[in-house]
Parts: C-alpha cells; sequence; structure tokens
C-alpha cells in the first residue's frame, strides 16, 4: 500500500515561506492571492494492506520523525 | 577537562569548536563519531554546528535518531553539561532535550554575520564567567534560527530564567531592529531545566581569539570549565 502524507504549518505559525510566495503571485498580477502556506507531501510505501494497525504505525512515524508538532500538523491518506 | 565534539555526516563546525577547546583553552578534546555508543570518560559535549544529513526533512530531524543521540541523552540526564551551537541545537529541540524549534529564518536568508547578544543568565554552567546584563559580540551563521515555541513555552522559559542570551543592540537594548531572524522575544540561546544543556545559535567558538575579530564566545568555555563537575 502507498500512503500519502501531507505536513503542514499550524494557523499559528507563521509561514515566512509562503508570504514570500504569495508576495510573487501578487507581483505576477495574481492579485486574487490573499495568502499561501508551503507545507510538505511525503509519500511512504509500505508492505501490505491499509489496516487500522498500520494506521496507528503511521501516526507514530509522524509525531515521531515525518513532523515536529511543535510547529506542524499532519494528515495522512492510506490508498 | 575533557570534551567530546561529536561529529555528525554533514557537521562542519566540529573542527572550530576542537580548535578551540584544544588549542585556546589547552584542553583535551575527541572527535566523535555520531556511530559511538558511550560518553564514558567525558566531561562535556558539543554538539557542533553544520548541516548534519544535509537538513533534510528538517534541520536536526534525522540527526536526533544517531545512535551517539541515547549517549548523548544519558549524559545530559546525569546532570553533566551539553552544548549544542547551532545546527547542535536544532538537534537538542528535536530530540526534545530543549523545548521548542528552530524555524527558516523571517527573511528566509542564511545570515553570515556578528550579531550582539546580551547576556540574561549568568548563573548558569555556561555563562557564569560573564556579568549579567553584559553584551557579548558573538557570530551567527544559519538559515534556521527562528526560535519559535508556544507562548505557555514562552512563559515558562522566561519565568524560570531560562533564556541565556537575547539578540541585543551594541548597547544592550533588545529592540526588533536587534532581533536577526525573527525569534521569539529575541531569544538567541536556552538552557534546560536543570541547567546543564544548552543552546546556543550563536557561535562561541569561532569568537574566543582576537584574531577573529571578537573574544565575545571565550567566556562560554571559560565558564564551562571553570564549573567542571567532578568526575
Amino acid at each position: 500500500m502507498k500512503a500519502k502524507i501531507y505536513v503542514t504549518l499550524k494557523k499559528c505559525v507563521l509561514d515566512p515561506q509562503g508570504k514570500a510566495v504569495a508576495g510573487a503571485l501578487n507581483a505576477m498580477n495574481y492579485k486574487e492571492v490573499e495568502d499561501v502556506r508551503v507545507g510538505k507531501f511525503i509519500e511512504v510505501e509500505i508492505k501490505g494492506s491499509s489496516n487500522k494497525e498500520q494506521e496507528a504505525r503511521l501516526k507514530e512515524m509522524c509525531d515521531n520523525l515525518l513532523a515536529n508538532t511543535v510547529i506542524e500538523n499532519y494528515r495522512i491518506e492510506m490508498e | 577537562m575533557k570534551f567530546a565534539i561529536i561529529v555528525f555526516p554533514g557537521s562542519n563546525c566540529d573542527h572550530d569548536c576542537y580548535h578551540a577547546v584544544k588549542h585556546v583553552f589547552k584542553q583535551d578534546a575527541d572527535y566523535v563519531w555520531h556511530k559511538a555508543a558511550s560518553l564514558d570518560g567525558y566531561d562535556c559535549v558539543i554538539l557542533p554546528g553544520g548541516f548534519s544529513y544535509g537538513d533534510y526533512l528538517r534541520t536536526g530531524a534525522i540527526a536526533r535518531f544517531s545512535p551517539v543521540m541515547g549517549a548523548v541523552m544519558e549524559f545530559a540526564k546525569k546532570g553533566k553539561p551539553v552544548l549544542g551551537i547551532c545546527n547542535g541545537f536544532q538537534i537538542l529541540t528535536e530530540a526534545g532535550l530543549l523545548p521548542g524549534v528552530l524555524m527558516r529564518n523571517k527573511g528566509l536568508k542564511f545570515i553570515c554575520s556578528r550579531v550582539s547578544v546580551r547576556v540574561e543568565n549568568n548563573a548558569t554552567a555556561f555563562t557564569s564567567a560573564y556579568k549579567k546584563g553584559a553584551v557579548a559580540s558573538i557570530p551567527i551563521a544559519h538559515a534556521d534560527g527562528n526560535y519559535y515555541a508556544d507562548a505557555e513555552t514562552i512563559k515558562r522559559l522566561e519565568g524560570e530564567g531560562r533564556v541565556v542570551f537575547r539578540y541585543s543592540t551594541p548597547e544592550g537594548d533588545v529592540t526588533a531592529e536587534a532581533n536577526p531572524n525573527g525569534s521569539v522575544s529575541n531569544i538567541a540561546a536556552i538552557v534546560n531545566e536543570a541547567g546543564n544543556v544548552m543552546g546556543a545559535m550563536p557561535h562561541p567558538e569561532r569568537a574566543c581569539e582576537d584574531a577573529l575579530g571578537s573574544i565575545g564566545g571565550h567566556k562560554v568555555f571559560e565558564s564551562i570549565i571553570k564549573n567542571r563537575a567532578p568526575r
């Protein structure tokens, strides 16, 4: 199975990279852009099929390594 | 006094630390490869600056799982001094030995420059040679030095006097202009609850000799050596 993991900065955390990208888009005349947040997308190939136990293990991987929960949130999609 | 300077793949200030400890302060020092399992026989551990594991994922995120980090945790638990400089600070936060996180600089640029820091707490094993409120000129060189922690953690750090250095003007005023990277409350260095683990973004090892333009970091090592704990 494949797990798709989206890591994003928490709302309360300033994202200077997103701000710079939003500024660039505005400068390119995409005036409708109000805000941009930049995150990470991680694909993990996993032996076996998706199940509850594997979901729990993926959460563990996120908490321990893939995300820093002081500043980041994550979302897991299993295929 | 015997220092262990931990070398991760991608560390690049290990030689600066070694030089300062060995040649400026005439102490024993070893490079300790990140695969080492024990830190027995050492009196102080330094996690040097650099780009461990290429800063992949997040700065310090992968280094914190290096085999040696188990021994560093044990060493810290015993109350012995652990100093994390720059990438070393980032690794200590990822490892949970220090709270918070070092995020991308507010201005997004890698900043290599000499800054002033005000000594907020001189009652630590790393700063006792400074006068409280003294201003030291120490260089920084980082892209991810923007210290962040939630409001509750900051309140706790402040309340417990655990903010050790704060970015300031050369006169010692803590202003927004003197904050190079957007750190909350101009925080440049903090200690853990027990006071034996310090993380600092500025590089004291690069400011120990007149030839390098400043001796603002000299007193960090002076303090460590003076406060040497009996083995």
